[in-house]
């Protein structure tokens, strides 16, 4: 008989027995694992390696073998796959395990996320990624795709002041659309969707409006399902998140611009990640905020802010003027 | 392939075969004496004799259904109960220190006692504040020694021992600090080609996983519990 090297079952050893199930066989693929680096509902992200391309990449594995779970991890690889933007993280591959589990190959995202390395921004600068994220998600909406949910978990940010958002599980289209977008796009009918690819996908929109709304809690909007108003409402959240506190009186158009963000009622929200970007960039401008009602010295502060170097030069033309007309 | 599925252990406890409860109490007693051992060792701070008398007294009383009757799948775990058992015994012990004359049934064997202790005074500690979670990882461990047992044994007799040892290797070997090695690294380590490494750990796995998976199941009381219970150790939906 084998000669047993164990007895004493370590901690670390009773996490890893615990957790054998993630780690998936991908033998017969081009890709291997290393470690996990994430974990969600659906499943698990590893870094893993392309051998073929000698490449690290981050593989999404789904943590069950369901049709469910498999049609939920494919729906969001088809959803990056037409989500080309430097902001929204790249799905280079998908494919199923010998185990029937489904799995998404993306690109390796290195950094940190946004609620860790937010603290020793400045503002302006964490102004900056914000506007970067909202361009992101703008553009998804812009193609119709609804994140769902995100928080300052699902952005990163790399170490070069790049920003991704990650995470688009709960990112869907709405089925009518779905199916209308993909009968209009195949013109010859070799290259028509089967049934049962349209079924498929159906069924990945008939889940995705029971989990629209399900989000997390603290960025989730108020109301029952979903929309680019609930996107909207979440990354008010986030706003929030990276003002500092307190804030000075310098800071209460953001404020303002997170209330409208943060509205219960979405009609009065911000119509899309782009008008709430617009926004913040008047701040950082410093024009006129439309979420916010300014006071007549608010104005006359921003104002002086704003032309601060006009006005510079024209009291210093005065003085000098002033100067002269005294000594003659 | 994989080892046979056992019949619940506690649901034979109420068993009117005497030969069927009697096996139950068996199996019981083996599954659980390692947490309740150490449970009397390091949390009642009690001596490597005294702890391994009580040990021994406590399920000669579950032997003799003085305990474990009474117990009620719907108020709580299993675990649960026997921990509320054991704090009982217990404190009955402390007032009387009368040891019961043994009686036949399971006896747990002094070398078996000697080697755990061993290991248990090199690594166990107690840093748990709560006895209820502290037992739970006890008997985690105890139920995960018992199926690396198990696993050794199926790849022994089924040619599959180098699977073993990868096993052991790979997944035994964490202690926590600092990277671990990758398949790569085993492969050169031990001349194999990583897609073997892979797939031997693979099969490792799998039969590692079948046997925890017996083992809860006969340890639990209905299906629903099993479930439960699957999904908490090993984050799964058994098939």
């Amino acid at each position: 008989m084998t000669p047993s090297p164990h007895r004493w079952i370590s901690d670390a050893a009773i996490t890893r027995l615990r957790r054998l199930e993630d780690w998936p066989d991908f033998t017969g693929t081009r890709y291997e694992i290393d470690e996990v680096i994430g974990r969600g509902g659906m499943g698990i992200v590893f870094r893993g390696r392309d051998r073929a391309l000698d490449r690290e990449v981050a593989i999404k594995v789904t943590s069950l073998a369901t049709a469910d779970d498999a049609a939920r991890l494919r729906a969001e690889a088809r959803t990056l796959a037409r989500l080309e933007h430097p902001g929204i993280v790249a799905v280079h591959d998908v494919g199923q395990l010998a185990d029937g589990r489904v799995f998404a190959v993306m690109r390796l995202v290195r950094g940190a996320r946004l609620d860790a390395c937010a603290p020793a921004l400045t503002l302006a600068d964490r102004l900056r990624l914000f506007d970067r994220m909202c361009e992101a998600v703008a553009f998804a909406h812009a193609r119709g795709v609804v994140h769902g949910d995100l928080t300052p978990a699902n952005i990163m940010v790399g170490a070069h002041g790049d920003l991704l958002v990650v995470d688009w599980g709960l990112a869907r289209r709405s089925n009518s659309e779905f199916v209308n977008s993909q009968l209009h796009n195949f013109t010859t009918p070799k290259q028509l969707p089967t049934t049962n690819e349209i079924a498929s996908e159906s069924r990945v929109a008939e889940l995705g409006v029971a989990e629209l709304g399900r989000g997390t809690e603290g960025y989730r909007a108020p109301e029952p399902g979903g929309g680019p108003r609930a996107d909207v409402y979440a990354l008010g959240a986030i706003l929030r998140d990276l003002l500092p506190s307190p804030r000075t009186r310098a800071m209460r158009p953001l404020d303002s611009v997170v209330r409208r963000a943060t509205a219960a009622d979405p009609g009065r929200r911000y119509p899309g990640a782009a008008e709430l970007a617009e926004d913040v960039r008047h701040f950082v401008d410093g024009a006129a905020v439309a979420a916010h009602r300014e006071s007549v010295a608010e104005q006359a502060v921003r104002l002086a802010r704003a032309y601060r170097t006009p006005i510079g030069l024209v009291l210093a033309y005065l003085a000098m003027r002033s100067l002269l007309l005294y000594w003659q | 392939m994989f080892p046979q599925t056992r019949t619940s252990v506690v649901g034979d406890l109420g068993s009117a075969d005497p030969a069927a409860r009697a096996a139950a109490y068996d199996a019981l007693a083996r599954s659980y004496w390692q947490p309740v051992y150490a449970y009397i060792r390091l949390r009642r701070r009690r001596t490597p004799e005294e702890a391994q008398d009580l040990t021994q007294d406590f399920f000669t009383r579950v032997l003799e259904r003085e305990y474990l009757s009474g117990y009620d799948p719907s108020r709580a775990r299993f675990r649960t109960f026997v921990r509320t058992c054991l704090d009982g015994f217990l404190a009955n012990a402390d007032q009387s220190a009368a040891r019961l004359k043994r009686g036949g049934g399971f006896l747990i064997d002094r070398v078996d006692f000697a080697r755990f202790d061993a290991d248990f005074a090199a690594h166990a500690r107690c840093d748990e504040p709560d006895p209820e979670r502290w037992l739970q990882r006890e008997w985690v461990r105890a139920l995960f020694a018992g199926a690396v047992d198990q696993l050794r044994t199926v790849c022994d007799e089924r040619g599959h021992a180098r699977a073993f040892l990868l096993f052991a290797r790979y997944d035994l070997d964490a202690d926590g600090n600092g990277p671990r090695d990758t398949y790569a690294a085993l492969a050169v380590e031990m001349g194999l080609p990583v897609t073997t490494v892979t797939n031997e750990l693979a099969w490792a796995r799998r039969v590692f996983r079948t046997v925890v998976l017996d083992r809860l199941r006969g340890v639990c009381t209905s299906d629903a519990e099993f479930r439960a219970e699957a999904r908490d150790l090993l984050g799964i939906d058994p098939p």
